[in-house]
């Protein structure tokens, strides 16, 4: 018998479940190898089909998505007791990713935008989704939304984490490989190499061993030297305190690292990280001009926390209510 | 809910100060042999110069329950590593600004350049900003982390209660 696979999504893009289809012609490869017994996005399982099987009956799932609403965490859950292996997939489920940068509003907040305030809503009624709702006599339910977003381990146990957003092919095929091998590290572990991402990129000759910025600027605003290392021409890349394993993909496309891969395992806020080592090179010396340089990084936290907000040391912007009642409908 | 946040008579604000070897520490050690009584709101840890302070011992300090973080260094031009307080003040520049858009009150964190000769800055110092944290009031982290996480009780019991069930069936 082959052993059984899951994927699943929850609070995520479709980019990883892309990424599985960026296999191409390899992906056979893995379908003559395995059993696919759940994959929303291309097959046709359901819940039920899940929990009719037994216990630790599949081999691995593959988790992808952030969770933030009673559903996700309910299907992560299930998927968690029925699989040997959890493996949180990708950057929303290993650190909360982009879908985590919501943790900078209420609920409330991040509801009112979508239905009400934002510039492309039509919403004259002020609608919004319900958890119950009647509708010719039926009552249709929808899941809660909650008032932060997780990473997949601050909701249930995780086996492996495979980074980024999305993972690469590679990364990817050479964990599904040490599974079915049975060739796993330590539990815990971050299925990609633990080195800084400057290691991997091709850039790395004209590092200087002195960064020295005097200002910072955004992609936009400049031409950028496409083989100087980003850092020395003033841009904020990410690369010297994310992990390698995507082998410098951005970079090579002549963009800065943005911190897909998270941290190394000798770094617990890749945030604060970034900060300290990208600030402690500027040139300035007295608090003004340290201030004219700094403010060319508007949003600190969306720089260095654009991907590992909730899985950072804060978690979320403290000052919001651990549970906030949203408008009803009017 | 509120019977975990301490009353205002009874609470008291927890800073953590990180101390540069060679001059505020040492000034904190004159003020202490000058018999300088200050607000005892305030745990010192000793380093080596204030520029081996990581942003992430700041955001640990807070995450794990001080209410404020005080960095002591030497004055610009005269740390004993001769750079390290510059990186310090730039460090510092940029986490108050991120701290700040995440809802941490830019007082609760605070640089002062403090030579060893100003005992008497150290008790300043520390009364101000015992004060100014006692004003803002507490910042309770591990407290807030885990009421956030309480709306994930109904589901973890739910499923505690099936897997109970399966495990009994079994």
């Amino acid at each position: 018998m082959k052993p059984k696979i899951a994927f699943y999504w929850c609070a995520s893009c479709g980019g990883c479940d892309e990424a599985v289809v960026d296999f191409a012609e390899d992906i056979l490869g893995v379908v003559e190898a395995v059993d696919i017994v759940m994959w929303p996005v291309a097959m046709d399982f359901k819940k039920h089909d899940v929990e009719a099987m037994p216990d630790k009956s599949i081999v691995a799932t593959l988790l992808n998505g952030a969770i933030r609403t009673s559903e996700q965490e309910e299907m992560a859950h299930l998927l968690r007791r029925k699989s040997q292996f959890m493996i949180a997939y990708g950057a929303c489920a290993h650190l909360g990713g982009i879908p985590g940068l919501a943790n900078e509003f209420s609920r409330e907040q991040v509801i009112r935008w979508v239905y009400q305030d934002g510039p492309t809503v039509v919403n004259p009624e002020a609608t919004r989704p319900q958890t119950e709702s009647q509708s010719n006599g039926d009552t249709l339910t929808l899941p809660r939304v909650w008032n932060l977003v997780r990473a997949l381990d601050q909701v249930v146990d995780v086996d492996y984490y495979i980074p980024g957003c999305p993972p690469t092919p590679k990364i990817t095929k050479a964990a599904i490989t040490a599974l079915l091998e049975g060739k796993l590290p330590p539990k815990g572990s971050v299925l990609a190499p633990d080195v800084a991402l400057c290691e991997q990129c091709s850039r790395k000759s004209t590092k200087p061993a002195n960064l020295s910025f005097t200002e910072f600027h955004r992609p936009h605003q400049v031409i950028l030297d496409s083989e100087k290392c980003l850092l020395a021409q003033g841009v904020v890349c990410m690369g010297a305190a994310t992990r390698g394993g995507c082998e410098a993909a951005c970079p090579s496309g002549n963009m800065p690292c943005t911190g897909c891969f998270g941290p190394t395992s000798r770094v617990r806020d890749q945030g604060s990280k970034m900060l300290s080592s990208l600030c402690a090179n500027l040139t300035a010396k007295d608090e003004k001009a340290i201030r004219i340089a700094l403010d060319g990084i508007p949003d600190p936290v969306g720089t260095f926390y654009r991907y590992g907000l909730a899985k950072s040391m804060l978690r979320r912007k403290v000052n919001l209510p651990a549970d906030e009642a949203v408008g009803v409908k009017r | 809910m509120n019977s975990s946040i301490p009353q205002a008579d009874t609470w008291q604000p927890r800073i953590i100060a990180f101390f540069c070897n060679w001059c505020t520490y040492t000034a904190a050690d004159l003020a202490g042999v000058s018999r300088l009584k200050y607000a005892p709101n305030v745990r010192v840890i000793r380093v080596m110069c204030s520029g081996r302070v990581d942003p992430q011992f700041i955001v640990q300090a807070l995450a794990q329950g001080a209410d404020g973080v005080l960095l002591g260094g030497c004055h610009p031009g005269d740390c004993h590593y001769a750079e390290g307080n510059y990186k310090t003040l730039r460090r510092f520049e940029m986490l108050q600004r991120t701290l700040a858009d995440l809802g941490i009150d830019k007082e609760r964190i605070r640089l002062e350049w403090i030579s060893a000769s100003e005992g008497d800055r150290v008790k300043s110092v520390i009364n101000e900003m015992t004060e100014e944290v006692r004003r803002l009031g507490p910042l309770e982290l591990p407290d807030k982390q885990r009421q956030w996480d309480q709306e994930m009780d109904q589901i973890e019991e739910a499923v505690k209660a099936s897997e109970a069930e399966a495990a009994h069936v079994a």
